[in-house]
């Protein structure tokens, strides 16, 4: 391996990592506020694949757009995906979680719960749309953009990047400057206080399931993008960005987006090394040996300061 | 009669203070909640989508006469329980009253109010409910009964392959038996130790994989090739190995960590046996095992293609293992695995080595489904990776949590009547279909009825004493930041 293939395959990482880090806020937005592990949290991110696609396909791209025109598509595609994700996250907290948390419900009822919505959300995408890989629209020319020290960065790559950045960002910012990302941390500090203080529980819950379905379905969507939607594409994205909130410190959201970022390199190293079969070996390794030597992630965990 | 004419509490003064425009009411949220529920139902027994037109089934179900009867079901469930509150209530404690009543109604137990108890509808539902109840206490109670009842249970166990044809034989050995024996396994894992475990068949994977490894059916030669039965004891260490190298330093975490690691180590036991051609065979997998066969010298048995030998031989592992497994329920182990369920807190405080027991629970699960893994591969006579998905776990996860967690009867009926039934409806619904309902199923049985079909009375108690706030029903960890409840 000389020297450019190692930037080439960090460029490869880097973009993985941010669609992980993206991902892997939905989980620790969760898991801050409920102490769930939200397995159908993949689904919703395989739902914004589903978004983009359904809307570029109703909105159907010209053989070759090109400038002004690739944008609109790009942030239409963006927004339907995050919509869609968004949509599913909400629906599923009220459907599935709501009557167990009224309830009180034991954690592990919790989780089964989390598994079966997970498989009956994927399954009926797969029933609805065909349990076939469905290529998104081509919505621009995906050419070389610029070169990192020798390794090509095409615009799929480019996009990818950036939407993460700013998607991160403005997380990061709503997290901690504003009255949601408040009642959030109270949530996620102390449930019982936080509702003596006045923070409507049920009203922040649902909305942290939203905030995290809309990163979930963008990323879907970006991921769509780079290769195609499928009824399952949630599924192994799903764990390993479950592995980077776990490694950057769970309920930690500038964990997520270390460990999301790690993961990814981490993964597009094994593939370089060892072949694409072998994957997500990698990332799943990588987890366990942190967890081993540092239980609560590399940022330690901040459950109860969901920032 | 004063009695209170809604089901649920009434709005508090401070909330009927509070203006609330009419869609904001409960009762029309809950209207708008039937509708949205009806139309996802359309769509999950709507049409299968196609290739290249991905409007298809959407265009269908929302056209189709199916979400017309699905939003009307919907509607009437919902006006029942709006404007009907009064008679059911009604209903169900005449209901109540019939069934509680002794056998022989004293002269001065009135009949219950409202409904007359002669009436078909309460008469009817109540005597079926009154011997149930009957049935099982003299069951509980009674030694005599209770073995009568097992041996003609395990009688008809017996027998119940010559009373079916070969394609049902086929199914009971291939899905039925062999599922029961993973269930049960998992069954310790989930049901007593309250852990939860999604990559329980990357352990059947071993065991599968082991028995084609010292039986010579894999690329490597084994040391020494061994017969299927010899093969047990070796895949039992193997996937006990297994289950406490995965297990250790994960189990001393917060324990839904476990879930998601579990989940990892069977993708990658599948990712090993698909792509480690040279030593498991790769997606080919292995062709020719041998099958399960008996020689001691003075007579000797080989099983064949028939199926009917292979229930036999099942139906005496089950049973084993069943044996073994109500022994330990009530062993010391057992006790300590309730202990830690109920409060892990308390459990450690008080002694109990949580980690150690948790792992034991782990291990003792893990070489079940090795057990389980090596009769499947000594039956089938081929495995490839293909039979070890990552869904088959999840498949044995909703058998289990239908029939009951930590009841063995139960998970045994639930599994049974979980395989059984999209076999028999396979005309009508498609195959792959199947984990679309059943994880609809899991998502319901958790809502209502989380204690499963023949729930265990402890686990129960336990479920329900959790979401009261004492104790946890489950080994997650206690929660960070304290005491929970």
């Amino acid at each position: 391996m000389s020297l450019s293939d190692i930037w080439d395959v960090l460029v490869l990482g880097v973009v993985l990592g941010s669609l992980y880090a993206v991902i892997a806020i939905g989980y620790t937005l969760v898991y801050g506020v409920l102490q769930l592990l939200n397995f159908a949290h993949s689904e919703v991110f395989m739902a914004g694949g589903f978004g983009g696609v359904i809307a570029l396909t109703i909105f159907e791209p010209t053989a070759d757009p090109s400038g002004i025109q690739s944008v609109v598509y790009i942030l239409l595609g963006i927004t339907a995906g995050a919509a869609l994700g968004g949509f599913v996250a909400f629906g599923l907290e009220k459907a599935a979680y709501l009557p167990l948390r009224r309830r009180n419900a034991p954690r592990l009822v919790f989780l089964i719960t989390a598994i079966g919505a997970s498989f009956f959300l994927y399954n009926l995408a797969g029933k609805l749309f065909g349990r076939y890989p469905i290529p998104m629209p081509s919505m621009y020319e995906n050419r070389r953009l610029f070169t990192v020290f020798g390794a090509p960065v095409s615009v799929t790559q480019f996009l990818i990047v950036v939407v993460g950045v700013l998607m991160l960002v403005t997380v990061d910012f709503v997290v901690n400057r504003t009255k949601l990302g408040s009642g959030i941390r109270a949530v996620a500090q102390d449930p019982e206080v936080a509702s003596l203080m006045g923070v409507n529980i049920d009203r922040v819950v649902s909305r942290t399931f939203v905030l995290g379905g809309l990163m979930g379905g963008a990323a879907g969507f970006l991921f769509g993008t780079n290769l195609q939607v499928d009824y399952t594409m949630g599924f192994l994205p799903g764990i390993t960005a479950f592995s980077a909130a776990v490694l950057g410190g769970i309920g930690n959201v500038r964990g997520a987006m270390l460990g999301g970022l790690t993961l990814g390199i981490v993964e597009s190293f094994t593939v370089e090394i060892w072949g694409d079969a072998w994957r997500y070996v990698g990332g799943f390794a990588a987890l366990v040996l942190v967890l081993m030597l540092r239980p609560t992630g590399i940022l330690g965990e901040r459950v109860g300061r969901a920032a | 009669m004063t009695t209170d004419t809604s089901v649920r509490a009434p709005l508090s003064a401070a909330a009927r203070l509070r203006h609330r425009k009419w869609y904001q009411q409960p009762r029309w949220k809950r209207l708008f909640a039937m509708v949205a529920l009806a139309v996802v139902l359309t769509q999950a027994i709507g049409v299968q989508g196609v290739r290249g037109d991905i409007f298809f089934a959407l265009q269908e179900n929302f056209t189709g006469v199916r979400l017309w009867v699905c939003l009307a079901i919907a509607v009437t469930i919902w006006a029942v329980r709006e404007f009907g509150a009064d008679v059911m209530a009604r209903y169900s404690a005449a209901l109540r009253v019939e069934t509680d009543r002794p056998v022989e109604r004293p002269a001065d137990v009135p009949p219950a109010e409202g409904l007359s108890p002669r009436t078909a509808h309460v008469w009817l539902p109540a005597t079926v409910a009154r011997s149930v109840k009957l049935a099982t206490a003299r069951f509980r109670q009674n030694a005599t009964y209770r073995w009568t009842a097992l041996g003609a249970l395990l009688a008809f166990l017996v027998l119940l392959p010559l009373m079916v044809s070969t394609l049902w034989q086929q199914v009971l050995v291939d899905q039925i038996g062999m599922y029961v024996l993973v269930a049960i396994g998992l069954n310790v894992v989930i049901g007593w130790a309250g852990m939860l475990d999604l990559g329980f068949i990357a352990f059947f994977a071993i065991g599968a994989y082991s028995a084609a490894f010292w039986t010579g059916g894999l690329p490597v030669e084994p040391p020494v090739e061994l017969n299927n039965f010899l093969v047990i004891p070796v895949a039992v260490v193997t996937c006990l190995i297994a289950g406490v190298l995965l297990g250790a330093p994960t189990l001393r975490l917060r324990g839904d960590y476990l879930a998601i690691v579990t989940l990892g180590f069977h993708e990658i036991v599948y990712l090993v046996a698909r792509n480690w051609s040279d030593f498991t065979g790769g997606t080919r997998g292995a062709p020719n095992l041998d099958r399960f066969s008996i020689d001691l010298g003075f007579w000797s048995y080989q099983w064949r293609l028939d199926p009917a030998p292979y229930y036999w031989l099942q139906l005496v592992f089950i049973v084993v293992i069943v044996v073994l497994f109500l022994r330990l329920e009530h062993s010391r182990v057992g006790r300590a695995w309730t202990a830690i369920r109920e409060d892990e807190v308390a459990a450690a405080a008080t002694g109990v080595n949580t980690v150690r027991f948790k792992l034991l629970a782990f291990a003792i699960g893990a070489s079940t489904s090795g057990v389980a893994g090596v009769v499947y591969a000594g039956k089938q006579g081929f495995i490839n990776p293909e039979q070890f998905m990552v869904m088959m776990s999840v498949l044995a996860l909703s058998y289990v949590v239908f029939g009951g967690m930590g009841s063995l009867a139960g998970v045994i009926l639930g599994t049974a009547i979980l395989v059984w039934l999209p076999e028999f409806l396979r005309d009508i619904v498609a195959p792959e279909d199947r984990f679309l309902y059943l994880g609809g199923l899991l998502v319901v049985m958790m809502i209502y009825r989380p204690q499963g079909l023949l729930p265990s009375r402890r686990r129960q108690r336990e479920l329900r004493m959790a979401e009261e706030g004492s104790g946890g029903a489950d080994a997650l960890g206690a929660q960070p930041g304290g005491v929970r409840g």
